[in-house]
């Protein structure tokens, strides 16, 4: 399919940026990101492919917006609650909780 | 304007999401803790382009090698150990002082993990992906690499199946040298193709 996910040859983005010395990963969730997604390709639950379609369904201003670990966390979730793994509901719920403790 | 029904809270940032999901995980026994450490520490530390460097100084210092590895990447890196996920079906492009390769992937972030690791932010991201393919010479002599006009730029887009390393061109002055020394002078761009190995002193 075309969408906002096929960038080649857009105009408008402004310059590439560079960080030195990088780092893998930038925060903690991104660790827990690729490790979450990857485990549960691993187990079956979806596939690479599937992944990716998820990626590109994405709304486009969302998917311009956020970051890449993101566009991971949004596949995750879509297609688990589709396939009845981790519901929406049942994450929306263990989010609820354990949001108090996370705040500040 | 305000409506009644758009006071919803807004959603969770992406820390506390995928801590849910990760507990929610555990708990149905779909992933092991252990596993999920285990997994950050080899990408974080153990798989890097320190891998790539040393497919490249091997094919520098041994021609043979260097035929098997334009011929079959994935069999040729596999020989050095250097096997798994988004490495299997690998092609390596060769530099030369008339071409040069430089890898992108338009549509996402395909990348040669078990050669170079979890790829920088910026080959994720809109602006790398968006342009390399339309002013290559542009983005290139940003990153420092300029293209003489009589030679040729040569874009590859990764597609789902195939992940592209790029076999940069051997720095003169080097002859003799063994290969630890030669790795050391393979950057990740130059295996990327918007660099050039390290100049040596």
């Amino acid at each position: 399919m075309n969408g906002i996910h096929d960038l080649g040859g857009m105009h408008g983005f402004g310059p590439v940026v560079q960080e030195e010395n990088e780092p893998v990963f930038h925060e903690d969730w991104e660790r827990h990101a690729f490790a979450v997604l990857n485990l549960t390709m691993a187990a079956g639950q979806y596939t690479v492919d599937e992944l990716r379609h998820s990626i590109e369904r994405m709304p486009p201003a969302q998917y311009l917006e956020t970051l890449y670990y993101e566009h991971w966390l949004h596949a995750a979730e879509d297609l688990l609650d589709k396939k009845k793994v981790v519901t929406r509901e049942e994450l929306e719920r263990r989010i609820a909780e354990m949001a108090p403790k996370e705040k500040k | 304007m305000k409506h009644a029904d758009t006071h919803t809270e807004p959603p969770a940032g992406p820390a506390l999401r995928v801590k849910a999901l990760e507990s929610l995980l555990v708990e149905k026994g779909l992933i092991d803790p252990g596993a999920v450490d285990e997994i950050i520490d080899l990408f974080e530390h153990r798989i890097g382009p320190r891998n790539g460097a040393k497919v490249v100084a091997h094919a520098w210092a041994d021609p043979d090698y260097k035929r098997r590895l334009l011929q079959n990447g994935t069999a040729a890196i596999a020989e050095l150990g250097f096997t798994g996920l988004q490495g299997e079906d690998m092609v390596v492009l060769e530099n030369t002082p008339r071409i040069y390769n430089v890898v992108v992937c338009t549509l996402c972030s395909c990348y040669p993990w078990p050669t170079l690791g979890l790829p920088p932010n910026w080959y994720k991201a809109a602006p790398y992906r968006a342009r390399v393919v339309i002013e290559p010479r542009k983005v290139l002599a940003e990153f420092g690499v300029e293209v003489p006009a009589d030679a040729e730029v040569r874009v590859w887009d990764s597609n789902a199946e195939i992940r592209y390393m790029v076999l940069p061109l051997r720095p003169a002055g080097t002859e003799g040298w063994s290969e630890d020394r030669l790795a050391a002078l393979v950057t990740r761009n130059s295996m990327i193709g918007t660099g050039v190995p390290k100049v040596t002193a």
